[in-house]
């Protein structure tokens, strides 16, 4: 379709103004919420984080677009609820309990939204009980936890632990990230994913969701 | 007293691409640059830059270095300060409402702009540590005519000082004086300051090899101190 390609066109080139009518005219032209999102906004939206993974374009691009998908979004969100259309699942996000820095957890947020999953974000200074509670609350698939300090990455583990102490390291997965992070210390504490990069942790939600299905 | 005028902490153009992951060679799109200099105007708008420098002994210095005793082992700074013709305590912030100001541009969704102003920021808060750090040098030139010395800044948290260093650091600075506290976390409030050591010395001194352990973990392998090291 024609007006699901200029969507994603729009979205590519952060066109926050254009994307709003294209998809009203979209759902005129008889389109349901769904396929806007998935073949419009979505589509677009992975195009922009492909060209980001390959280095083609750079972050505040990124962002642009983000920031036009939701432009988008504030339409078709009530339609797609009241159609009863779930999200591709709900994750919890926060930096962890000591620190103050949420650049990058708000990155990590942005990306995941742009690429359909729900987000709940508990915002900075997280501590371990509650970044389960909320999981547990709203049956997110993953838990998302960054840390800039080396003093504050222990509270990654203690969330690890408490799932499995829980039972619930099956159904909640954990990603961690954040400047001090690292592959062998994801692998260290039992977490199940790591992200260098905001793409890349969104790839690796995107490999969780598959994982707990 | 340091000086630190707005025209000298705004950071170039290539800083911030570079901050904001853009690789070596590339080119930002229209819409990028036009939002750098949104960002610079905001940084300007913004910006309450206040520093502290204090001079120290070394001997005292060995002291608050040692902090809680949670270093690495072996540290590049241990050999590289006992050798220094001074050391300063430093502090510097550009206060709570540049950190409020990326705040608000997030809560509005203007996640490009607020991405570019923290970067412009966090680079604009580096730059205050040359300022110092050049500041530092005259004062050895004048007082022992070596004009050859430079001065770097070494900080808590990086190079194996652990980060638990600023307890120390804090207690004896206080740049609580410029509305810089410590979090539980040893994290400075506001969010875009910095603080440490600045040694002024030959080059020499601060050339070390970057075979400590912590080096491999290292995610800024261009920051002054190893950018110094390195051979040409």
């Amino acid at each position: 379709m024609k007006i699901l390609k200029q969507i994603a066109q729009c979205l590519e080139t952060g066109d926050d103004a254009a994307v709003p009518p294209l998809v009203s005219q979209a759902l005129a032209e008889g389109l349901v919420p769904k396929t806007i999102l998935d073949e419009g906004l979505i589509a677009g939206m992975n195009t922009v984080g492909e060209r980001f993974r390959i280095h083609e374009i750079f972050l505040p691009d990124v962002l642009m677009a983000a920031r036009a998908m939701y432009a988008g979004m504030d339409i078709l969100k009530p339609l797609l609820i009241r159609s009863g259309i779930s999200s591709r699942g709900r994750v919890v996000i926060g930096s962890v309990q000591g620190d103050l820095h949420d650049i990058g957890k708000n990155l990590v947020g942005i990306m995941l939204k742009g690429a359909g999953f729900e987000v709940i974000d508990l915002g900075n200074d997280v501590g371990a009980e509650k970044f389960v509670a909320a999981a547990k609350d709203h049956g997110a698939l993953a838990i998302g936890m960054s840390a800039l300090l080396t003093t504050t990455m222990p509270v990654m583990k203690e969330v690890v632990d408490r799932l499995k102490a829980e039972k619930l390291s099956d159904r909640i997965k954990t990603i961690i990230g954040g400047a001090p992070v690292s592959k062998g210390y994801a692998d260290e504490i039992g977490a199940d994913a790591y992200g260098y990069d905001c793409a890349q942790a969104v790839a690796g939600v995107k490999k969780l969701a598959e994982a707990v299905g | 007293m340091i000086d630190f005028p707005l025209a000298r902490l705004q950071p170039l153009p290539a800083a911030v691409y570079a901050a904001l992951g853009l690789k070596s060679g590339g080119s930002p799109s229209p819409r990028s640059a036009a939002l750098l200099q949104r960002a610079l105007e905001l940084f300007r708008e913004n910006s309450e830059p206040r520093g502290i420098c204090e001079p120290v002994a070394a001997g005292e210095f060995a002291g608050i270095y040692a902090g809680r005793g949670q270093n690495a082992p072996d540290t590049p700074l241990t050999g590289i300060f006992q050798r220094a013709a001074s050391l300063h305590l430093f502090a510097f912030t550009l206060g709570a409402r540049i950190s409020h100001a990326i705040g608000l541009l997030f809560e509005h969704d203007d996640f490009a702009l607020g991405a570019v102003l923290d970067a412009v920021a966090s680079v604009g808060a580096d730059n205050a540590g040359r300022i110092a750090a050049e500041w530092a040098e005259r004062q050895v030139a004048a007082e022992n005519s070596a004009a050859a010395d430079r001065a770097f800044l070494y900080s808590p948290g990086y190079c194996g000082w652990h980060i638990s260093g600023q307890e120390k650091l804090f207690a004896s600075l206080r740049p609580e004086r410029i509305g810089i506290s410590l979090n539980t976390s040893f994290l400075m409030n506001p969010l875009k300051s910095i603080s440490g050591v600045l040694v002024t010395g030959t080059a020499a001194i601060h050339r070390f090899s970057t075979v400590y352990p912590f080096c491999d973990q290292c995610k800024s392998p261009a920051c002054r101190e190893r950018a110094t090291a390195r051979p040409a």
